[in-house]
């Protein structure tokens, strides 16, 4: 299973076909794995990454930093369900360090996001404080490089 | 006609040039240069850039002030740490101190080891196919190659019974390169210790370039020079271009006894002088901390080693399973075409570049050499293109 995965994180798109002929197993095989990994919610959801730079459409994205109160007996994941409800929060991952919750937004303008913060977040009584970073220039993104990979310099043939 | 395939008949001029052909691929360039969106099975290097840590140990090289000559046989510490790597990987033991040249690039270590043993007229053994800078080298030293046929029936691989049949009182050395460019093809430790019986009985020396001895996939590389009773008859030439990835580098080593170091450090230190110092200084650095990347590395070429070949198997060019190097020789015969014609018509109608087999000897001729240094996906892409070609003209 694991390999059909690596291929289908890396390409989507991959037909079952090719799959098959790519690790030399049967197509029945490959469409009996990925039905299970779907079944199971191992896959998730098949996801496109795009370029809203280029349609000049980019999204704002801001990396929100939140310090919560801990609440007694159930830690912080309840608190962090309130908080990953919330439809503009497009990821939300509890990490070590500093603060506790890392949460990334994505909203059309800084205005929608701010309005997040101050209206939604803030507002929440576990809520110590939020530090929010607004994202600037998105280099690389699931492994892809923005700008391309680099193009080949040899010489196109050589002995 | 272009100036490349006009005679140098002009006095002024070596006239032994004229017996070195051009280069088989310069049409290519001109083809290549004038189509968009080629995709290339004709690159004879690494697709990998450098290693990052060994591009900052020629970067601090740099900056900490190595911009002088070295000593001609190149600083002792890289000659220590190669002559550990020798031992390591081969068992072989070479003295750092006499038995070790550092020379910029393998090709150098090349012409200096002609250079060094070829009186005028002395014949030099090469297999055929082989890479092409054997027989010009070989005749700008005043030497003579003899090329002796490998076939598809032995997977190219060089036998010692035909290299006898080509021995005659004039000839001075077996010129030998495995892993293969073009063929990829590798010999066998039987094999190479009947070389070494030819090599002892006729007292022939035996040149082994073995520029891509770490590029070798489920087998074990035998350093010729590993043989017993044969390392005293042999100059081993060896690099850093193929294994880490440094063919603009130009850096390889010569590896014999002392006198035939001594010998070719004679003509390196006019010509030469030395190897660049802070490229052998990151020569070092590869030495020491670049076997991760050369395990990286040549698990990736085998991945497309494999796709490559079933892929060139299954369109109807029929290929043998090479063992080294990054290269696949499939026989384009069933197209009826010659190498040149199915390399040149294959870029133009499908835009796939590869070389003719017959740039790399008569021998070659009805192959075509097929790298796979280049991602898979340009494989795949290559494949596809080829399969709509072959179709087209194959002839059953």
């Amino acid at each position: 299973m694991k390999n059909i995965l690596k291929l289908l994180e890396n390409n989507a798109r991959l037909s079952n076909t090719h799959i098959a002929k790519k690790l030399g197993i049967s197509i029945n095989k490959v469409d009996e794995v990925i039905k299970k990994a779907e079944d199971d919610r191992i896959i998730l959801k098949y996801t496109t990454i795009v370029d809203w730079a280029k349609l000049d459409n980019e999204k704002i994205w801001a990396l929100i930093e939140v310090r919560l109160t801990p609440q007694q007996d159930i830690g912080f994941d309840s608190l962090a369900e309130r908080i990953y409800s919330f439809s503009h929060v497009y990821s939300a991952y509890l990490v070590s360090g500093t603060y506790d919750l890392a949460i990334i937004i994505r909203g059309e303008t800084m205005q929608e996001i701010s309005n997040f913060v101050t209206n939604k977040l803030a507002p929440i009584e576990e809520v110590q404080s939020t530090v929010t970073h607004f994202l600037l220039r998105r280099y690389k993104d699931s492994g892809e490089l923005l700008e391309g990979t680099e193009q080949d310099k040899r010489l196109p043939v050589t002995l | 006609m272009s100036l490349y395939n006009t005679r140098l008949s002009d006095n002024l001029l070596n006239k032994k040039l004229n017996l070195i052909s051009p280069s088989g691929i310069r049409k290519f360039f001109d083809i290549l240069f004038s189509l968009d969106g080629v995709v290339s099975l004709g690159i004879g290097e690494p697709d990998f850039i450098t290693p990052r840590h060994i591009r900052d140990a020629a970067t601090y090289a740099l900056e900490k002030g190595y911009t002088m000559y070295s000593s001609n046989y190149g600083l002792i510490e890289i000659r220590q740490e190669l002559a550990r790597h020798l031992k390591s990987h081969y068992d072989v033991n070479y003295e750092a101190e006499h038995e070790l040249l550092i020379t910029v690039g393998t090709s150098q270590g090349l012409d200096l080891a002609l250079r060094a043993i070829i009186n005028p007229g002395d014949e030099i053994i090469i297999p055929d196919p082989c890479y092409v800078a054997y027989s010009p080298c070989i005749v700008l030293a005043g030497g003579v190659p003899v090329p002796v046929l490998t076939s598809i029936e032995n997977d190219f691989s060089i036998k010692a019974s035909d290299i006898e049949k080509h021995i005659t009182n004039r000839t001075k050395s077996i010129l030998i390169g495995y892993p293969s460019n073009p063929t990829g093809a590798i010999v066998s430790v039987e094999e190479l210790s009947k070389i070494a019986e030819l090599a002892n009985k006729y007292n022939l020396l035996v040149i082994s370039d073995e520029i891509y001895s770490r590029l070798v996939y489920g087998v074990k590389h035998t350093c010729f020079s590993s043989i017993s009773g044969i390392k005293d008859k042999t100059i081993l030439l060896g690099g850093f271009s193929k294994s880490y990835a440094m063919t603009g580098w130009r850096i390889g080593y010569i590896a014999a006894n002392r006198r035939f170091i001594e010998a070719m450090t004679r003509i390196h230190q006019y010509t030469m002088l030395c190897a660049p110092i802070m490229v052998q200084m990151a020569a070092i650095e590869a030495l020491k901390n670049g076997e991760e990347d050369i395990g990286m590395m040549v698990k990736e070429y085998d991945k497309r080693r494999r796709l490559l070949v079933n892929g060139l198997n299954s369109i109807g060019l029929n290929c043998f399973e090479p063992s080294g190097a990054f290269y696949t020789f499939p026989s384009i015969k069933t197209t009826g075409m010659t190498s040149d014609e199915f390399s040149e018509r294959l870029l133009i109608e499908e835009k796939v570049a590869v070389i003719p087999g017959s740039a790399f000897g008569s021998g070659g001729e009805g192959f075509v050499r097929c790298s796979y240094a280049t991602p898979l996906t340009n494989i795949e892409k290559a494949l596809d293109r080829m399969r709509k070609f072959v179709t087209k003209y194959n002839r059953g």
